[in-house]
C-alpha cells in the first residue's frame, strides 16, 4: 500500500514539471500548425484568413523548395561522411601514447565550445577570404590563383565549416568508445596473424559500430536545421546554393514577411525530419539493441 | 612440435626490473606450468615468450631458431587469455575461424578445420552462437578451439581458468590435462593457484619476484624443495616451520614438515599445544594447533577425528620428512 500511496504522491509531485514542458512544446507546435493555415503576411497586419492548404501548396510546389531538401541532404550527408571518418582516424591517433597527450586532446575538443556564428564568421574572414585569408595568402605563396571558396564552391565551404565544429564531437565519442576495446582482443587477433589493417576492420571497427550509430542518430538531428553558418556566410547564396530547408523557412517568413508560408515550410521540415529519422533508426537503430 | 629455450631474458618496464635474467629451457611436447605469487612476473614472461612485449635482453630460441625479434603471429604460438578475448560480434565459427581466414585459407578449408576443431570440444551445437550466450565455460573452450585450428607449434594459457566456478575449474583441468595427451604440443601454463600447478604439469617453474627458485617435476617440488619460497608456496595446506629450538637440533637454521607428516595425539608427543579450528573435509581434516602465543602448527589428521576446540593435544613431527633449511632459505641435504 505505502508504494502505491508514494507512486501516486510521486506522479502527483513530478506532474507541474511534466506539464510545462508539454506546454513548451504544444504551444509553439499548435501555433505554428494554426499559422500555417492562414493567410498572414506581416506586411498586412490584421488581414489574416483562413487560408487551407494554400500555403502547404505554394510552398510545396516552389522551386526552392526541393533544391532546399536536396542541399539538406548534401549538408548533412557531407558533414556527416568527414566527421565520422575524421573521427575516427583522429580517435585512433588520440589513443596512442605520445607526450602532451592531454593537451593535445583538450585542445581538440576546444572547436566544439566555439559558437557557430563566431566559428563561421572566422573561416569566412580570415580563412577562405580571397584577399585576405590564409587559403588565398597560401596560394599565393605557391603562384596559384587564390580561389574565392564561398563564391566558387559556397556548400563544399559550408560543409568544412560546419564539420569542423562537429569533428571534435564525433572525435570525443569515438575515442571514449574505443578506450573501452579490451586490450587483449586486439592481443588475440595479434596472435592470430592479423594484421594491423585486419586487426582495424575486424576488431576495432565492428567495436566501434554503436558509437558511429550514436555520432551519426546525434549529429543528424542538429544538422537538420543547420542555420546560423549560412546566415553569417553565404545567406543562403549564391542563388540558392546553399539554401537549406532551414534557411528557406526563415527566408519565407522572415525576409518575404511571408508567415503563414514559413509556417507550413516549418511543418514540412518537421514531417521530412522525422521521415529522416525514422529511416536512420531503421538503418542502423539495431546497433543500439543489445 | 617445438622446444623453447630463453637465455637470459631480461624485461625492464622503464626503470622497473621487472624480470632480472632467465635461462629456462623447456621440451618438446612438454606440459610447463609457470606459478608464483602475482606480481612474480609470470604472465608477464608468457607475454614475452608470446611476442606481445620486446624483450629487453637475451635470446628466445623456438626449435632452435632465434625469435626475438620475431612479430608473435610469426612465432608460430597460439595463447589463450584470461579474460578469453572473444571477439564479440562473431559466432563461435567466426571467432575459431578466424586465425585461419587471417591466414587465407579457402572457406572449405576453414569450415572444416572449425568443424572438427568444434567436435573435440563439444562446441558443435554452438557454432552459429555469439561469445555473449555461452556460459563461462563455453567461452573457454571457444578460446582454446581458436588456439587449436592454427594447429600451433606451442600453446600458451595465461591463467584461463581463474574466472571459472571451483567446479568448472576442475573439469576444465581434466579437459585441458586431456587435449594435451591428445595433441602431444608444448604448453605454457600460468597460474598463481598451485593445485592446477601440481595436477597437470609435467614440469613446474616457479617463479618469485622475477626469479626461477625451482624447476622440476611437482613431486620433486613438493618433495624436495630447494628453498623456503618453493617449501612455503608449494603444497596446501601450506608446510610448517618449527622455530630455531627445535631446528638448531637438527642443525638447521629453520625446519619445514608438511602438515601430513605431523603425529597428532592426546596423550603424549614432542610439542605441547592446545587445538584451534579443525576443518573436516570428510577424508580428512586439519586441524589448527596453537604451539606458541604466535605460532599455529597445521596437521592434517584422519577424516572421523573428535578433537574439540581447545582440547590439549601432543604433535609429533616425522623425523625421517623434515625439511631443513639454512640461514639463507637454502634446503640443506
Amino acid at each position: 500500500m505505502a508504494t502505491e500511496h508514494s507512486r501516486a504522491t510521486a506522479r502527483l509531485m513530478i506532474s507541474p514539471a511534466v506539464l510545462l514542458l508539454l506546454a513548451w512544446m504544444i504551444v509553439p507546435l499548435a501555433l505554428t500548425l494554426y499559422f500555417s493555415f492562414l493567410r498572414y503576411n506581416l506586411l498586412m497586419p490584421g488581414m489574416e484568413e483562413w487560408a487551407g492548404f494554400l500555403n502547404y501548396k505554394f510552398f510545396l510546389t516552389d522551386p526552392a523548395f526541393f533544391s532546399a531538401v536536396w542541399k539538406t541532404l548534401e549538408l548533412v550527408g557531407g558533414v556527416l561522411i568527414i566527421t565520422v571518418v575524421g573521427g575516427i582516424l583522429l580517435a585512433l591517433l588520440l589513443d596512442q601514447q605520445f607526450w602532451g597527450q592531454g593537451a593535445v586532446r583538450i585542445l581538440v575538443i576546444a572547436p566544439f565550445f566555439v559558437m557557430p556564428t563566431v566559428s563561421a564568421l572566422v573561416w569566412k574572414n580570415m580563412f577562405m577570404n580571397p584577399v585576405n585569408g590564409l587559403f588565398a595568402y597560401l596560394a599565393k605563396v605557391f603562384g596559384l590563383p587564390p580561389f574565392d571558396f564561398l563564391a566558387q564552391a559556397p556548400m563544399l565551404s559550408i560543409i568544412m565549416i560546419v564539420a569542423w565544429e562537429w569533428l571534435p564531437f564525433a572525435t570525443l565519442i569515438l575515442l571514449t568508445a574505443l578506450q573501452s576495446l579490451d586490450s587483449e582482443q586486439l592481443e588475440a587477433a595479434e596472435m592470430d596473424g592479423a594484421s594491423f589493417i585486419s586487426r582495424f576492420f575486424y576488431i576495432v571497427l565492428p567495436h566501434l559500430s554503436r558509437a558511429i550509430t550514436v555520432v551519426i542518430l546525434i549529429q543528424t538531428i542538429f544538422l537538420l536545421s543547420t542555420f546560423a553558418e549560412i546566415l553569417v556566410t553565404t545567406n543562403g547564396g549564391p542563388g540558392t546554393a546553399t539554401t537549406n530547408l532551414t534557411y528557406l523557412v526563415y527566408v519565407q517568413s522572415l525576409l518575404q514577411f511571408d508567415v503563414g508560408g514559413g509556417s507550413a515550410g516549418g511543418v514540412v521540415a518537421i514531417i521530412l525530419a522525422n521521415i529522416v529519422a525514422i529511416f536512420l533508426m531503421r538503418m542502423i537503430g539495431k546497433n543500439l539493441d543489445a | 612440435m617445438s622446444a623453447i629455450t630463453l637465455k637470459n631474458v631480461t624485461k625492464r618496464f622503464g626503470d622497473v626490473t621487472v624480470i632480472p635474467g632467465i635461462d629456462l629451457s623447456i621440451e618438446d611436447g612438454e606440459f610447463v606450468v609457470f606459478v608464483g605469487p602475482s606480481g612474480c612476473g609470470k604472465s608477464t614472461l608468457l607475454r614475452l615468450i608470446a611476442g606481445l612485449e620486446d624483450v629487453s635482453a637475451g635470446v628466445i630460441d623456438i626449435d632452435g631458431a632465434d625469435v626475438t625479434g620475431t612479430a608473435p603471429a610469426k612465432r608460430g604460438l597460439a595463447m589463450v587469455f584470461q579474460s578469453y578475448a572473444l571477439y564479440p560480434h562473431m559466432s563461435v565459427a567466426g571467432n575459431i575461424g578466424f586465425p585461419l581466414r587471417m591466414a587465407g585459407e579457402s572457406k572449405e578449408a576453414i569450415d572444416k578445420k572449425v568443424r572438427a576443431a568444434a567436435a573435440t570440444l563439444n562446441l558443435t551445437d554452438y557454432l552459429h552462437r555469439k561469445p555473449r550466450e555461452l556460459s563461462g565455460g563455453q567461452r573457454q573452450r571457444v578460446a582454446i578451439g581458436r588456439a587449436i585450428v592454427r594447429e600451433p607449434k606451442g600453446f600458451l594459457f595465461d591463467e584461463p581458468l581463474s574466472n571459472l566456478d571451483a567446479a568448472l575449474r576442475v573439469n576444465m583441468r581434466l579437459e585441458l590435462s586431456e587435449l594435451h595427451a591428445q595433441l602431444k604440443t608444448t604448453m605454457i601454463y600460468v597460474t598463481h593457484d598451485q593445485v592446477e600447478a601440481m595436477t597437470m604439469a609435467d614440469k613446474i617453474v616457479v617463479l618469485n619476484r622475477g626469479h626461477i627458485e625451482q624447476v622440476g617435476s611437482p613431486l620433486t617440488l613438493y618433495n624436495k624443495p630447494d628453498n623456503l619460497f618453493v617449501a612455503g608456496f608449494i603444497g596446501s595446506p601450506k608446510m610448517n616451520f618449527l622455530g630455531p629450538t627445535y631446528a638448531k637440533e637438527h642443525g638447521a637454521a629453520t625446519v619445514g614438515v608438511r602438515p601430513e607428516h605431523i603425529k597428532i595425539s592426546k596423550e603424549s608427543g614432542l610439542i605441547k599445544g592446545t587445538a584451534g579450528v579443525a576443518e573436516h573435509l570428510g577424508s580428512d581434516t586439519f586441524v589448527h594447533v596453537h604451539v606458541a602465543p604466535d605460532q599455529m602448527i597445521t596437521v592434517r589428521t584422519s577424516g572421523d577425528s573428535v578433537l574439540r576446540h581447545g582440547d590439549t593435544v601432543w604433535l609429533t613431527p616425522d623425523e625421517d620428512r623434515l625439511h631443513r633449511f639454512d640461514a639463507q632459505g637454502k634446503a640443506i641435504r
